[in-house]
């Protein structure tokens, strides 16, 4: 139980500290592939670790929830690395929460987000706020989807026992997989505000979702918005692993295959992370009113896996 | 135009012609202009008191005579002449800064609301009036903009300060969910008093602060400039100085072009596009930089000729223009060829050619809603006379017909250079300006890579300026993307916008 309670205590302050770290590696192969020299690796710590430097300005018409809301946010995705295995499986904090409480958890710290964006009453947090809420009513339920074509696989909602099954059981091909891994990827990039549906680095702020909304934070609490999308991302990509890429996580109280699972998390993720900067550099962000649509083909993706489960699988 | 066979057109320049109807026919003449199809350009104001007149109105014409200079004299007291929006409703905001500036007044006018003037100034003085001694003021007083009404409708107010790092404007849209209703401008905050900072200037100086009245313009209104001034003193241009300022406006417009399409592949987050089409430009502006000594050719072009010669025979802008020719090819594919990217560029940000028409959208965007004017082609300056440009249009006035013109017209720039460096003749690059006792005015025009850009410039007896008008295409342009967004959603307003890619500083002055 100790052992457990230690791994778990390593897992998240792993997910924690490398997640910036994948955001600094998705940069850096950005600027690669598009011709440009990179900022290091570790750039995304130094924003951070500037931004904590600062001292915070806050518009006058700031109620106590536009203050607190960053704290919120980042505890919501503390909580949620916490849950989703990336080192060990079966972990004592685990059963705590199934994936329709992670989609839950994702949903509260949105709601934190929009409801402080609208908080200071700017005309840009309420659109971007407005925009975010239609992106995300929009992913949840594709997301749910894919979630729901995994459970059916293992017959558990509990992410221990989609991987377990996955991951230590005999070597089944699940062709339901490949459709929820595409809607998968497609619900990602919204509600992780990359492009083609928003685009973490533009200065238009009419075009903006996610960064509209925290255009009125600075230091301590932009740190902390800026570390949360970090870990969200890192929560996302961790989720996606576990979900169709388990393979090399260490059982529950295996000690030994330890290093191993670590060596094949940072492996998947820099792989995934590479892979999340291919498709952005090729794909260039779709008109707004499109989101509706591609969501819409991301739930269709996931009715789809649920069917071929039912037709092939069951 | 036979009810003004009274009328006496004096020459004034290749392509220009003077006129000085009286104050009431300002207006039938404007509407004779507007029957045959021509447009209103440009309309400014002079203080003409030290010459023993009043003030003065200029108007200038594109007729199908080339440049038509229409100049009225008007009182001393209470300077007003007929409203001309009517008519032409792009004159209604070069009317107001011309009240804000001169104090003088358009008769009948609908919206008479300030332009220029941001309380820097008293609402009862004039800065362009020659005994201007206001002190400057901040006396902010609020600005009249157009309310919509209703319960869907919200306001999103958007700048003078923006996220990134460009130039000062004001918009503000009115809006139903993300559908854009209503959109108003409100510019004028980079106004520098230009105008007034040209009074007393010598010839030579005047250039440099009239190349920088719209820094990425500079070849285009140095060489407007220049040519009003030669113009108006009666100078010989050498014939070799006058080829390397087109060999300059062409590698200009390449350098705007490259820059623009980068931009609107940003624009939409194609990254790529941005970096690969700066790539080029960067490299275009270092070899400009090395051939001519400055990376947007500053104070290159000067009253008499051209400062800077071509030290070679411009093997290396030659073999850089078939790169980019290949280069340029193939990045229009990717553009072409990218779904998401025509997506967005298709049946955005349209303006029609009836509406361009009516308003009187010019230069590239004007070209893209089948506005087929182009002061290279149909009203050729030398050398363009002897290089046969061929004009890019199209019809559909979207986001992606600009970007098809801005296409078409760096290949057609890059094929002029060649031909300029293959025909350019030997000889001196600069004359010496004649010397001139009395008042003189001239006017220059010039198709920059934006529009053209007409320069007005009147010098004193004792050889300095007295006047410079500088007029900036953006003026025309300005109030189409107030229709250009109509109907469009919010977040597709910066393609648009940068689609135009309109001057502040050159019209806010």
């Amino acid at each position: 139980m100790t052992t457990g309670i230690l791994l778990q205590v390593l897992q998240t302050l792993l997910a924690i500290l490398l997640a910036p770290l994948l955001m600094g590696w998705v940069n850096q192969c950005r600027a690669w592939l598009q011709g440009r020299s990179a900022p290091p690796i570790t750039q995304p710590y130094r924003v951070i670790r500037k931004l904590f430097h600062k001292d915070a300005v806050i518009a006058h018409d700031a109620s106590p929830l536009f203050r607190f809301a960053p704290y919120m946010i980042f505890a919501c995705m503390a909580l949620a690395a916490g849950i989703v295995p990336t080192i060990v499986n079966d972990l004592p904090f685990s059963p705590a929460a199934d994936v329709i409480a992670l989609v839950g958890i994702f949903a509260l710290a949105r709601v934190f987000l929009a409801l402080a964006a609208m908080d200071i009453g700017t005309s840009f947090g309420t659109l971007g706020a407005r925009r975010e809420m239609l992106i995300s009513f929009l992913a949840e339920p594709a997301l749910l989807m894919v979630f729901f074509t995994a459970s059916l696989i293992s017959q558990s909602t509990e992410l221990p026992v989609i991987v377990e099954t996955l991951a230590h059981k005999q070597f089944v091909i699940y062709p339901s997989l490949a459709f929820a891994a595409v809607a998968f990827w497609m619900v990602s990039t919204a509600e992780n505000a990359r492009i083609p549906v928003d685009n973490p680095t533009t200065h238009l702020e009419l075009t903006m979702i996610h960064e509209a909304m925290i255009l009125e934070y600075s230091a301590r609490h932009l740190a902390l918005i800026e570390w949360a999308v970090a870990l969200k991302l890192f929560v996302y990509s961790a989720l996606g692993i576990a979900l169709f890429l388990p393979w090399g996580i260490a059982q529950a109280g295996d000690l030994a295959a330890l290093p191993l699972a670590v060596l094949a998390l940072l492996g998947k993720l820099l792989a995934g992370g590479a892979g999340l900067a291919f498709l952005e550099t090729i794909s260039a962000k779709m008109r707004l009113f499109r989101a509706p649509e591609f969501l819409g083909t991301a739930f269709l993706l996931a009715v789809l896996g649920m069917l071929t489960h039912f037709i092939l699988e069951v | 135009m036979a009810e003004f066979a009274n009328l006496t057109l004096e020459t004034a320049g290749r392509h220009v012609w003077r006129v000085r109807p009286a104050a009431d026919q300002l207006v039938a003449l404007a509407r004779a202009v507007k029957e045959e199809g021509g447009q209103l350009i440009a309309l400014w104001g002079s203080d003409d008191r030290p010459l023993g007149a009043g003030y003065g109105l200029h108007a200038a014409f594109m007729t199908s005579l080339g440049m038509l200079w229409a100049t009225v004299a008007l009182a001393v007291e209470d300077p007003a002449h007929a409203d001309l929006a009517a008519v032409f409703p792009q004159a209604g905001r070069m009317q107001r800064a011309t009240h804000d500036l001169l104090g003088i007044r358009a008769e009948g006018a609908e919206d008479t609301r300030k332009w220029l003037r941001h309380g820097a100034w008293p609402a009862n003085a004039f800065p362009l009036r020659k005994d201007y001694a206001a002190a400057t003021v901040n006396e902010p007083d609020a600005y009249a903009f157009v309310r919509v009404e209703g319960d869907g409708p919200h306001e999103i107010p958007v700048g003078p300060i923006h996220a990134g790092t460009i130039e000062p404007g004001h918009f503000r849209f009115t809006i139903i969910g993300d559908r854009v209703l209503r959109l108003e401008e409100r510019l004028g905050y980079t106004h520098k008093g230009t105008e007034k900072r040209f009074e007393g200037m010598d010839l030579a100086t005047g250039a440099r602060l009239a190349g920088r009245v719209s820094g990425d313009s500079h070849v285009a209104y140095a060489w407007a400039y220049c040519m009003a001034v030669e113009q108006a003193v009666g100078a010989e241009v050498p014939e070799r100085a006058v080829w390397l300022r087109a060999l300059f406006l062409e590698m200009e417009r390449v350098a705007n072009h490259l820059g623009d399409l980068g931009y609107l592949g940003n624009d939409v987050a194609l990254a790529f596009g941005f970096n690969q089409f700066w790539k080029w430009k960067e490299d275009w502006l270092r070899l400009t930089a090395r051939m001519f000594g400055h990376r947007y050719l500053f104070d290159s072009v000067v009253p008499g000729g051209i400062a800077v010669d071509l030290a070679d025979d411009g093997y290396d802008l030659n073999r850089m223009t078939r790169r980019l020719d290949d280069e340029v090819a193939q990045l229009k594919r990717i553009y072409d060829e990218h779904a998401t990217l025509q997506d967005r560029f298709a049946n955005t940000g349209i303006v029609k050619p009836d509406m361009a028409a009516r308003l009187g959208l010019t230069g590239l965007a004007g070209r893209a809603s089948a506005q087929a004017w182009d002061a290279r082609m149909q009203f050729p300056q030398p050398p363009y006379d002897r290089l046969a440009v061929n004009m890019a249009t199209q019809r559909k006035g979207d986001v992606l017909a600009r970007a098809e013109v801005r296409f078409a017209e760096v290949f057609e720039s890059l094929r002029l250079i060649r031909d300029i460096l293959k025909h350019l003749p030997g000889g001196a690059v600069r004359a010496e300006l004649p010397a001139v006792a009395a008042v003189r005015e001239g006017l220059g025009w010039v198709e920059g890579w934006r529009g053209e850009v007409v320069v007005a410039v009147r010098i004193s007896a004792d050889g300095r300026l007295d006047r410079v008008h500088p007029h900036d295409p953006s003026w025309q342009n300005w109030p189409l993307l107030e229709v250009g967004i109509l109907g469009n959603i919010v977040p597709d307003f910066p393609l648009i916008n940068k689609s135009f890619n309109l001057s502040y500083s050159g019209q806010d002055l």
